[in-house]
C-alpha cells in the first residue's frame, strides 16, 4: 500500500518559512572542510544514534554525497528528520571542540540535512538484505520515530516488519508535532516513504484498542515493539476548559500541520513553558495572532524549553507572564474568551496564590500546553508489561519489557524526550529482537 | 627603517626592493608593468620575448585544496604572442618612465648563435636592465627545441650562455628548470658558461587533475590536454630545497633570484635567507593582483626591524650554514611531545595520528589511569571507539540533565577523559602529533636531557666512509640466500 500525502499548501509554506536556510553545495563543502575530523569524536558520542558525523561530513567534502547519506542512515534511519527537528545545541553541536576553540561549532545539522536531501532528491533506496533473510516478523504499534526506526532496522536485516497505526498519516509526532519551520509534514512522510519501500507494511486507521487484539498480534507475530508515545495533553483542570477557542498544543500543531487551522486572529494564551508550548505559541503568532501570551506559574529560570528556543520565542514577538497560574475560562458576551489568572508564590516548595492579584486575559484562544498524560492502561492491565509511572519499564539496552515477547521505545519509554531518542530506542530494540531470534534458532 | 633596496644583484641590477615579477602573465605587456610598478612591485621580469607564438584555450587549471582556491596553478602558455618589436618597444617606454625600477627581459629564441646575438642586441637597445634566459619553459616551447629542452642539457646551456655572454653588456641570469634529476648540474653549466646569476625554479612538469566526467586532465583544450607547468604555494618547499642545493654548491652558486610559491613576506624572506638576492613572484599576482606586494614589503621590513637587519645582505644565506647532510645531525638530540591540558580541545587527533602513522605513544588513559610502555599494553583505537560506540546516550531535556553535562567537566576547559597523554618513555620526538594538532602551541616538543654528549651518524661510524660500504656484506649474505634458495 502506499502511504497518503498532504496537498501542497503554499500559504502554509510561506507562514513557516524554515528557520534556518538549507546549505549550497559550496557552503556545505566549505563547511565541511571545517570539520577536524576528531578521533572517537564527542559528536558521535552526543547522538543518541551514534551518527558517524565526521564520516559523514568528510564525504562531503569529498564530493561523496550518495556515501555521506549512507552513513547516516547506517545509523539513523530518520537522518532527515533529524537534521531538521534535534536540539543539535545540547546535542552534537553542543558537544563540537570548535566551543572550545573559540569558533563556532561545525553545521552539523545543517551539513547532514545536504546529504539527506541530496539522497531523496535522487530518490535513493536504502539497501536493505534480501526479504526473509532471517525467520523474524515484527509487528510496531504506533507509526512514529520509535515504531519507523525499528521496523527499518528488521527490514534492513532481511527479516519482516509490519508498523500498525491509528492515524490516518503515518510519522507520529515528526508527521503531525514537530513545528513547521523546522520539520515540514511533507518531509516526514517522504522518509517514511522511503522506509516504505525499504519492505516495511503499514496498516493505517488500525488502532489497537483491546487485550484481544493484541493476542492477535502475537499469534502474527514473533515480537511486538511499543511505540505509541504518550496519551493526550494534560488538562488544565480548570472550570470552562471544555469550550469554543480552547485547544491543546499538539492538537493546535496537528491542525495548522495538516490544514485544519489556517488562521488565527486577536489574543491567544498558551498555558505551560516546554518545548511544545514554545512551537505552539510561535505557531499562533505566524498563523496571525496579534498577541501572544505564554503563561508559566513558575520563574523565567525553571522553564523547561531549551534557551535557543526560548530565545526564538521572543524574537517571534511571544510575550512571557511569569509566576501567574490560570484559574477559569469564560465567555464574554461577544463569543471572546476571558482568562481568570492569578499570581502565584513559592512557599515551601507549593505554589500559593498573591492575594489582591487575580487578572483576567481577554483573549480568542487558549492553548494548554503542561504537558502529555500517561499512556492507556491497556497495556499494562493485559500482557503483563510492567508500567510506572505513566511510562513502560524496558531494560535501556534491549528495549524488552517483562514480557519477553514485547519490546519498547520513544516516548512511551522515556517520558517525552527528542525524535532522535526515539530512533535510538527502535533500533536497539530491532538488534535486540534479531539477537533474541537467532539464539532461539541457535 | 630597514633598507630594503638591491644593489648591484648579478653584478648591476638595481631594484627599489627585491620583490619583481616573473616573466609571465602579469608582465605580459609595458601597461601591465606600469601598474605593477606604481602598485610597489621593484622589478620585472618581461614575459618571455622570441617568435611570437599561437596559444590555446584554455591554458590554466589550479589544485584546490580543502576548499582553499589555487594551491597549485598549472599553465600550458607559451611565451609572448606579441611581436619582439611590440614588446621591445613598450620596454623602452617602461624604461623611460621608470629608470629606477629593475627591467629584465626574459629571452627564448632558436637554437642558433646569430639569433642570440640578434635577440641580446635588441632587448639590451631597448632599455633592459638585465636580460634572464629562459631555459626552464616545460610544455609547448621544449617540443620545439628550446626551454627546458636547453635547460635539462647542461652542453647545451653552457653553450647557449656563451654565445650570449659573446654580446651581452648587462648581466645575464639562467633560468633553471626544476624537471631533472640534480638542479646543480645545469647550475655549474650556466656558470661556466659565464652567466652572472640564476633564476630558479621555472615550474615542474604537472598534471593538476582530470575531470571525472568527461575523463579529460585539466586544462581542458578540446577533448585533450597537456603537461603543464607547476607553480604556486605547493612548490615553494621543492623551490626552496633546489635554491638551497644551488647556493650551497661551490661549483653552482651565483647571485640567485628566487622562484616558486612565494606569496607572502616570509616565503620571500625564507628564500633570501638561503641566498637569493630576489625574488620572483607569478601565482600568487595572478590569484590577488599586484596589490599583494605592499603587505611584501612592509612585512619584510618589520620583520627585519625586529630581528634588528638593516640591508637584505645582512641576512641574505644566514640560513645556509643551518643545513646540512643528514650524516651531520645530532643522534643523542632527544625531544618528546608535551600536551598543554588547559589549551587542549579534544580533538584527540595527536592519539589516532600516532597510533596509526607514528610510534604508539599518545594514549587515551587519564581517567583509567596511566601505563607507560609498548603498544601491546594498551587498548587500541577500535577498542576505544567501540566503547563509545556502545554507551547509551539520551538529549538531556530536563534543566538538572542539562547541568549535569555542563558540570561534567574536569579542572581543564576539555574533559580529562579526552585529553590524550604522551608516554614519554615510548615517544620518539617525530613532531606528527605537534604538527596535526589544530591549536597553536599547545602540543610542544620538549628537550629531555639524555647527558649523552652531541654525536653524529658520521661520528659514530667513523672509519667507515661510506654507510653503504659498511652494510655491503650483509646484502652480499642476501645474494648467497636467494642462491641457495634456487638450488
Amino acid at each position: 500500500m502506499s502511504t497518503a500525502t498532504l496537498p501542497f499548501d503554499s500559504e502554509l509554506l510561506e507562514r513557516f518559512t524554515e528557520l534556518k536556510a538549507p546549505l549550497t553545495p559550496q557552503a556545505a563543502v566549505i563547511e565541511a572542510n571545517r570539520c577536524l575530523n576528531c578521533f572517537d569524536a564527542p559528536c558521535t558520542a552526543a547522538c543518541p544514534t551514534h551518527i558517524d558525523v565526521p564520516g559523514f561530513i568528510k564525504r562531503i567534502a569529498s564530493g561523496n554525497l550518495r556515501g555521506s547519506a549512507n552513513r547516516i542512515l547506517d545509523a539513523n534511519i530518520l537522518g532527515g528528520s533529524c537534521s531538521r527537528a534535534c536540539p543539535v545545541e545540547v546535542l552534537c553541536e553542543g558537544a563540537c571542540v570548535m566551543h572550545r576553540y573559540n569558533r563556532d561549532p561545525i553545521q552539523i545539522a545543517l551539513l547532514q540535512r545536504h546529504a539527506m536531501d541530496a539522497f531523496h532528491a535522487a530518490h535513493f533506496d536504502v539497501l536493505t538484505a534480501p526479504p526473509a533473510t532471517l525467520d523474524l516478523k515484527v509487528a510496531c504499534i504506533g507509526a512514529g520515530p520509535a515504531s519507523l526506526a525499528c521496523a527499518a532496522e528488521v527490514v534492513r536485516r532481511g527479516a519482516h516488519a509490519t508498523i500498525i497505526e491509528r492515524r490516518l498519516l503515518p510519522g507520529g509526532l515528526n508527521t503531525y508535532g514537530v513545528a513547521e519551520y523546522k520539520l515540514r509534514a511533507a518531509e516526514s512522510l517522504r522518509e517514511v516513504d522511503m522506509i516504505r519501500r525499504m519492505g516495511v507494511e503499514f496498516r493505517f486507521g488500525a488502532g489497537i484498542e483491546s487485550a484481544e487484539e493484541l493476542i492477535a498480534l502475537e499469534s502474527e507475530f514473533d515480537y511486538i515493539f511499543l511505540g505509541v508515545g504518550l496519551g493526550a495533553m494534560q488538562r488544565l483542570n480548570i472550570p470552562g476548559e471544555e469550550q469554543k477557542g480552547v485547544i491543546n498544543a499538539l492538537e493546535l500543531i496537528a491542525d495548522y500541520k495538516t490544514g485544519h487551522i489556517r488562521e488565527i486572529s486577536g489574543t491567544a494564551v498558551v498555558v505551560g513553558a516546554g518545548n511544545t508550548a514554545i512551537d505552539a505559541a510561535n505557531a499562533a503568532r505566524r498563523l496571525g495572532a496579534e498577541t501572544v501570551y505564554l503563561l508559566y506559574r513558575r520563574e523565567e529560570s525553571d522553564i523547561a524549553a531549551f534557551d535557543f528556543e526560548y530565545e526564538h520565542a521572543k524574537q517571534e514577538g511571544v510575550q512571557f507572564l511569569w509566576r501567574r497560574q490560570p484559574v477559569a475560562i469564560r465567555t464574554e458576551q461577544n463569543g471572546r474568551l476571558l482568562l481568570d489568572t492569578v499570581q502565584v508564590q513559592q512557599m515551601d516548595g507549593a505554589l500559593l496564590p498573591v492575594p489582591d492579584s487575580e487578572f483576567t486575559i481577554v483573549c480568542d484562544l487558549v492553548v494548554p500546553a503542561i504537558g502529555q498524560s500517561p499512556l492507556t492502561q491497556l497495556i499494562q492491565d493485559s500482557r503483563r508489561i510492567d508500567v510506572r509511572g505513566g511510562r513502560i519499564v524496558a531494560d535501556p539496552i534491549t528495549g524488552q519489557t517483562r514480557n519477553p515477547r514485547y519490546f519498547a521505545g520513544g516516548d512511551c519509554v522515556n517520558g517525552g524526550r527528542e525524535v532522535v531518542d526515539a530512533v535510538a530506542d527502535g533500533k536497539r530494540s530491532a538488534l535486540a529482537m534479531i539477537a533474541a531470534s537467532e539464539v532461539q534458532y541457535a | 627603517m630597514p633598507d630594503i633596496r638591491v644593489r648591484g644583484f648579478a653584478g648591476g641590477i638595481n631594484s627599489p626592493n627585491p620583490f619583481w615579477l616573473a616573466s609571465a602573465p602579469p608582465t605580459n605587456c609595458g601597461e601591465q608593468i606600469m601598474r605593477a610598478f606604481d602598485a610597489g612591485w621593484g622589478g620585472a621580469v618581461w614575459k618571455t620575448i622570441g617568435e611570437p607564438v599561437t596559444n590555446v584555450c584554455s591554458r590554466y587549471s589550479s589544485t584546490d585544496w580543502q576548499g582553499q582556491r589555487m594551491m597549485g596553478f598549472n599553465n600550458i602558455e607559451l611565451i609572448s604572442d606579441r611581436s619582439v618589436e611590440i614588446n621591445l618597444r613598450e620596454m623602452a617606454e617602461v624604461k623611460k618612465c621608470y629608470p629606477h625600477h629593475a627591467i629584465v627581459a626574459s629571452l627564448m629564441v632558436e637554437s642558433t648563435r646569430e639569433a642570440w646575438h640578434d635577440i641580446v642586441v635588441r632587448a639590451e637597445d631597448a632599455g633592459a636592465d638585465g636580460l634572464e634566459l629562459n631555459f626552464g619553459c616545460p610544455h609547448g616551447m621544449s617540443e620545439r627545441g628550446m626551454g627546458s629542452a636547453v635547460g635539462q642539457v647542461p652542453e647545451y646551456t653552457q653553450m647557449i650562455t656563451e654565445w650570449v655572454k659573446e654580446k651581452a653588456r648587462t648581466p645575464v641570469l639562467v633560468k633553471l628548470t626544476p624537471n631533472i634529476s640534480d638542479i646543480r648540474t645545469v647550475a655549474r653549466a650556466a656558470r661556466r658558461g659565464g652567466a652572472d646569476g640564476l633564476s630558479a625554479i621555472n615550474t615542474i612538469n604537472s598534471i593538476t587533475g582530470i575531470d571525472l566526467d568527461t575523463l579529460t586532465p585539466r586544462p581542458d583544450v578540446d577533448g585533450k590536454s597537456s603537461h603543464g607547468g607547476y607553480c604556486g604555494p605547493a612548490v615553494k618547499p621543492i623551490a626552496l630545497a633546489m635554491v638551497q642545493q644551488i647556493m650551497s654548491d661551490p661549483e653552482a652558486a651565483l647571485p640567485l633570484s628566487g622562484i616558486g610559491g612565494i606569496g607572502s613576506w616570509s616565503d620571500a624572506a625564507e628564500f633570501i635567507l638561503l641566498g637569493a638576492g630576489t625574488v620572483q613572484v607569478c601565482t600568487a599576482a595572478m590569484h590577488y593582483g599586484y596589490r599583494i606586494v605592499e603587505d611584501m614589503a612592509e612585512g619584510l621590513e618589520n620583520w627585519m626591524r625586529s630581528k634588528h637587519f638593516a640591508t637584505l645582505e645582512e641576512f641574505r644565506g644566514l640560513s645556509l650554514p643551518h643545513v646540512t647532510e643528514w650524516k651531520h645531525l645530532n643522534l643523542n638530540y632527544k625531544i618528546v611531545a608535551h600536551i598543554d591540558e588547559q589549551k587542549c580541545i579534544g580533538c584527540d587527533l595527536c592519539h589516532i595520528a600516532c597510533w596509526d602513522g607514528a610510534h604508539q605513544c599518545i594514549h587515551m588513559d587519564r581517567v583509567t589511569g596511566p601505563v607507560n610502555g609498548h603498544v601491546e599494553l594498551h587498548p587500541t583505537p577500535a577498542m576505544i571507539e567501540a566503547r563509545s560506540r556502545r554507551s547509551i546516550t539520551s538529549t538531556p531535556v530536563t534543566r538538572k540533565e542539562r547541568a549535569l553535562v555542563a558540570e561534567s567537566h574536569g579542572p581543564y576547559p576539555t574533559p580529562l577523559s579526552r585529553i590524550p597523554r604522551v608516554d614519554e618513555t615510548e615517544c620518539v620526538g617525530c613532531n606528527l602529533c605537534a604538527l596535526v594538532c589544530p591549536v597553536d602551541e599547545c602540543i610542544t616538543m620538549v628537550r629531555v636531557d639524555n647527558g649523552l654528549a652531541a654525536e653524529t651518524w658520521e661520528q659514530r661510524t667513523r672509519g667507515a666512509t661510506c654507510p653503504e660500504m659498511s652494510m655491503m656484506p650483509d646484502s652480499n649474505r642476501h645474494f648467497d640466500h636467494s642462491a641457495e634458495k634456487r638450488d
